[in-house]
């Protein structure tokens, strides 16, 4: 059923569809509707859950560990400083293997005080452990969310599903909801054997000396590899189902670009429109829109990146002295590569990005051989 | 593409209006997005909301600076709000008020709509004369004065999208789309 749908409501809806059983959540701003509709679900009986409502994200997050360790699957939504808030039980959660789901709406971190839109509230939470994915559109973040669960589940890794605030978040969109039937063939119930069970002596998250805990760390550094692997079989079945699929990056106009734009989120869109325009006037240029972050899709970005004289990077996130932080991951992941890579910030806490501003990076780019200096920002008044 | 900028008062329905009038065009297979501008959503305070209607899947998702046409559901904004600010040439303005196009010198050069939508909303018992809702009316107007999107999908709408007194709005919808000048 094709419905016009807020961003937020449409995660509710991945949610609601994915059968989640244990939400918890601190329903103050920053926080969305996310959480709102999902209350309303369950009050209405549209999802059999238990809605606990908590006094801090810090604990929502903790309610949700307690419950993905006794086998339930568990979600949460939160943005910007409730995310930050989060931070120490993130570890916990990726530490302990739980596989739980969480939407990260990006919000700008204070101060000054900024509730719009700007990456580096999930991006400054890059070394947790979580699986991040990035959407595009309203109807990507319902299916995301959908993965996001069978992935989190299969790798016993916890996933946070990323959308820029505002843009998507309170945006009105056509989103296509898939059946439930069609979501359960694709998401059976969750089935946990090493879940704690009241009545059997267990333990979870003890003490963990010199001679173990290097071992669980490897552990999860290996299996981040194969989460790749793992999404791209779940985005398969997932077309198969819905026709809909995201790839962990996905290539516009590459093939034969001489210039080529990465980034992640709802730039995705427009960047694409301003490679149609770019093209008409007889410069080749692409777009890599970049779903997955952590794991880092190494090998599938120099793929794609492969035809291009040069790069560009568009960070709408800033690691202060460094730059943008795909740009710099980026950097790490070209290291032997001798083609220059412009990094460009722009759009934080909200500043309007438009196409003009994007074409004017491309133009950038065209007409210099090396970038001016490794972090330019864009469309900032200084 | 097409791009509509509504006028309101926090409160008054604009950013509902602006989803109602995408889930018409929407109704009639066109691409939509509807997104209101943030900051200031006080009860009250002016308040603007913006859609964007094309034939294929809406990509943009930045700011409307220069709309098509221009929605003004609160007259009483006009003396505070430049709501022609960047409105494209050829476009129109449709007012809710019980005034005529002709009094609205400011807006010379614009095709101007007046539709008393607070008067049709009061007379079907939506909101109170102090504070009518006038969002359904409106979208019923603006589906006469612009010709882009037919009343059976702005009425499918209202229908859908109307939390309460459905049969109410699809009226008042119906009344403004009959009364439009």
């Amino acid at each position: 059923m094709k419905k016009v749908l807020m961003g937020n409501f449409a995660a509710s809806h991945g949610v609601r569809l994915s059968r989640a059983q244990v939400i918890s959540a601190y329903p103050i701003t920053p926080q969305t509707h996310v959480v709102e509709e999902l209350s309303a679900m369950v009050a209405r009986g549209d999802l059999n859950a238990k809605f606990i409502k908590v006094e801090s994200e810090h604990s929502a997050l903790a309610c949700c560990i307690a419950a993905s360790v006794m086998g339930a699957r568990a979600f949460t939504a939160t943005s910007s400083h409730g995310l930050l808030l989060m931070h120490e039980l993130l570890h916990w959660a990726a530490g302990g293997r739980l596989p739980i789901v969480m939407v990260a709406v990006n919000r700008a971190i204070a101060p000054g005080w900024n509730i719009w839109n700007e990456q580096t509230d999930t991006l400054s939470q890059r070394d947790t452990g979580w699986i991040q994915l990035y959407c595009a559109s309203n109807q990507e973040i319902l299916d995301t969310v959908i993965q996001a669960f069978k992935l989190a589940e299969s790798v016993k890794i916890p996933v946070m599903v990323i959308y820029d605030a505002f843009i998507l978040s309170h945006t009105y969109e056509p989103v296509d909801i898939p059946d439930q039937k069609v979501v359960d063939k694709f998401l059976p119930p969750i089935n946990n054997p090493e879940a704690l069970k009241v009545g059997e002596a267990r333990a979870f998250g003890s003490v963990t000396n010199p001679d173990f805990h290097m071992e669980f760390r490897l552990k999860l550094h290996d299996t981040y590899e194969r989460a790749m692997e793992k999404f791209s079989e779940i985005d398969a079945e997932y077309a198969k189902l819905t026709g809909r699929n995201y790839g962990i990056v996905e290539p516009y106009q590459c093939s034969d670009a001489e210039l080529i734009m990465v980034t992640a989120g709802s730039l995705a869109g427009p960047t694409r429109m301003v490679v149609d325009g770019l093209r008409a006037k007889g410069i080749k240029a692409g777009r890599v829109k970049l779903k997955m972050f952590r794991p880092f899709p190494v090998e599938a970005l120099k793929e794609a990146l492969k035809p291009a004289k040069k790069i560009l990077v568009l960070d709408r996130n800033l690691s202060p002295g460094t730059g943008g932080i795909f740009a710099q991951e980026l950097r790490v992941a070209l290291k032997e590569d001798k083609r220059p890579v412009w990094g460009f910030v722009a759009g934080l806490g909200g500043r309007d990005i438009t196409p003009e501003l994007i074409e004017s990076m491309f133009f950038d780019a065209l007409g210099a051989e090396v970038p001016v200096s490794n972090t330019i920002f864009k469309g900032v008044r200084l | 593409m097409l791009e509509i900028r509504f006028h309101g008062r926090g409160g008054q329905g604009a950013v509902v209006a602006s989803k109602m009038l995408a889930v018409a065009f929407f109704k009639e297979g066109k691409g939509v997005q509807s997104f209101p501008t943030y900051g200031a959503e006080r009860r009250g305070a002016p308040v603007a909301a913006f859609i964007r209607v094309d034939d294929k899947p809406v990509l943009y998702h930045h700011n409307i600076y220069n709309p098509t046409h221009v929605v003004v559901l609160d007259p009483s904004l006009m003396e505070r709000v430049d709501v022609a600010q960047g409105l494209k040439e050829g476009g129109f303005v449709l007012i809710n008020t019980k005034l005529t196009p002709t009094d609205f010198p400011d807006l010379k050069g614009f095709e101007v709509h007046v539709v008393d939508a607070s008067g049709i909303a009061v007379k079907h018992g939506l909101g109170s004369p102090e504070n009518p809702i006038v969002n359904t009316a409106v979208l019923g107007a603006f589906a006469k004065a612009s010709g882009l999107v037919g009343l059976p999908a702005v009425l499918e709408a209202v229908r859908e999208e109307s939390p309460i007194k459905v049969k109410a709005n699809l009226a008042a919808a119906e009344e403004a789309y009959k009364s439009v000048k």
